[in-house]
């Protein structure tokens, strides 16, 4: 047997961008960066309750350094553009990898969400740049104001696909983070037979607990909990 | 007992395939699945057509020869059993099986339900080895081998290399293979020296004979027949990473060569 006939780069590291495991690396990263944007989000959101002075003065307070906005908001396109570049990449690979696919294959061993990383991550990505011209920059928004942020939830939630895409959309995001949390330890070289069932337990209270946060404030439009004290019900 | 058979035949590597049907009758609970499939055969042989190949050698589930996947699972229904150790008394009456190759590029099939897992001995040639003098045997204990690494690297060196790992996972990665062999050495005092040099190596061929990125899904460490944990691929992940990072950027010639 010849060692090195396929393709044969055995003899030299690979370069440290090309290996799977760096680009999957990249994806953990830029993972774990956008999940804590994911909860520092929510944790702002939820403020909705709170009535719309809190949530408003909160807007005000974020969009009041300009600096750190746009430093957060960089650091988070970087982020989604590195997870998506690489994903692609990782995607590729792998079609590649089972040109033939199985009559019959079985994956019942596996989670839902580490089998959908794929399907359910392209839907976020439509999902995210939806939300920007919905709430960020108001552009498919029916009655957009740049100061009151209270009043945009509620109008834009009482448009019910909208609340319903909301809903549907978050839903997506908790699957991928069910995966998304135990997995980046993984990815990052951390396996621990205490800590990682943990890790996994943990992932999912996490991701339910999002989906139970993120899900309400639509859900509480529609059924009249958070509406505009000129509404009448 | 009587089952029916889907199994896919292919003439040689470069012809096209397809699932052909067989009855299997009067088959005894007590045959393994390899002995249901020669009884098969010899009836196919007697009838002047051509026998399903498949490969095999110990038949006590030891040497990694045996494998394809039953119902889309990887060395059949029972865990942590190779197919050659698989009994007819896992199935039933009437069961319905498919039979297929281990599918992935780098396992091109060249018979029937036979693959070609050279791909696997290039990555070992790669990097899995120590370096040891030659000579006499050297003591038991000389070198102290803490228990939990001895543990942990005898539970990676189970690996037997059969390739269900690649067939059963969605991305055809070879992840639990690289990394129980990684892991298997790099636990070890004897491993260390050759330790950064392995990952790199290893992890390099991984990519050269195309095998696809692991996503941490875990149908590999379902269907391994010897239960190698998926804790192998976090530790090359590791390994390859720090590895990696000293290095990044070099293209190195091999020092050795
Ligand atoms: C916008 C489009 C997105 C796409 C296409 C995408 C796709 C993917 C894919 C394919 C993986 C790898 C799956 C795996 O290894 O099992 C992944 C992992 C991950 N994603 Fe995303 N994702 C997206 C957005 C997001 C967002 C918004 C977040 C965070 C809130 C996120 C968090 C994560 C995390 C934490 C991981 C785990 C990394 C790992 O497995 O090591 N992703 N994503
Ligand atoms: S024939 Fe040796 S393991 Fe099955």
């Amino acid at each position: 047997m010849s060692p090195a006939t396929a393709a044969g780069s055995q003899n030299r590291a690979l370069r440290f961008f090309e290996a799977t495991i760096v680009k999957k690396a990249i994806v953990a990263v830029t993972g774990a960066v956008m999940f804590g944007f994911v909860t520092g989000h929510l944790l702002g959101n939820l403020q909705v309750f709170l009535g719309p002075e809190r949530i408003n003065a909160y807007s005000a307070f974020l969009k009041s350094n300009a600096e750190l906005l746009w430093g957060a908001r960089i650091t988070l396109l970087i982020a989604l553009f590195a997870h998506i570049a690489m994903t692609i990449q990782l995607w590729q690979i792998k079609n590649a990898a089972r040109p033939v696919g199985y009559v019959k294959k079985n994956n019942s061993h596996s989670s839902l969400a580490a089998r959908t990383m794929y399907y359910s991550g392209p839907v976020i990505l439509a999902f995210v740049i939806f939300h920007l011209l919905h709430l960020t920059l108001g552009t498919v928004h029916p009655h957009y104001s740049e100061t009151d942020v209270y009043a945009n939830l509620v109008y834009g939630f009482l448009q019910w696909p909208v609340a319903v895409s909301y809903i549907v959309a978050v839903g997506l995001l908790c699957l991928h983070l069910r995966h998304g949390i135990s997995s980046m330890f993984q990815t990052l070289g951390f396996n621990h037979p205490r800590h990682t069932p943990r890790i996994q337990a943990a992932a999912s209270v996490i991701s339910a607990l999002f989906f139970a946060g993120y899900a309400s404030i639509p859900l509480a439009v529609m059924t009249g909990v958070v509406r505009l004290s000129s509404m009448s019900l | 007992m009587n089952l029916t058979l889907h199994v896919w035949r292919q003439a040689k590597a470069s012809a096209p395939g397809r699932m052909e049907r067989y009855e299997a009758k009067d088959v005894s609970p007590d045959m393994s699945f390899l002995e249901m499939l020669d009884v098969v055969n010899e009836k196919l042989i007697a009838d002047g057509k051509t026998p399903i190949t498949f490969e095999h050698d110990c038949r006590e589930g030891i040497c990694g020869s045996c494998g394809f996947m039953i119902n889309g699972v990887a060395h059949g229904p029972k865990s942590g059993t190779t197919v050659c150790q698989l009994h007819m008394r896992s199935f039933k009456d009437g069961d319905e099986l498919y039979l297929e190759p281990w599918r992935a590029k780098a396992f091109p099939v060249l018979k029937d339900l036979m693959v070609d897992r050279n791909a696997f001995d290039r990555i070992i040639a790669a990097g899995g080895y120590i370096t040891a003098r030659t000579g006499s045997a050297p003591d038991g204990n000389a070198i102290p081998v803490p228990k939990a690494s001895s543990d942990q690297a005898m539970d990676a060196a189970a690996c037997i290399g059969c390739g269900a790992c690649v067939a059963a996972c969605p991305n055809a990665s070879a992840a639990l293979f690289s990394g129980a062999k990684i892991s298997h050495l790099g636990l070890l005092p004897q491993g260390q020296a050759e330790r950064e040099r392995r990952a790199l190596r290893m992890v390099a061929q991984v990519k050269a004979e195309q095998f696809g990125n692991c996503t941490n899904i875990g149908e590999c460490e379902a269907v391994c027949p010897k239960h190698i944990p998926l804790a192998v691929i976090a530790r090359m992940n590791r390994d390859y990473l720090k590895a990696s990072w000293k290095d990044r950027g070099a293209v190195k010639q091999d020092e050795s060569a």
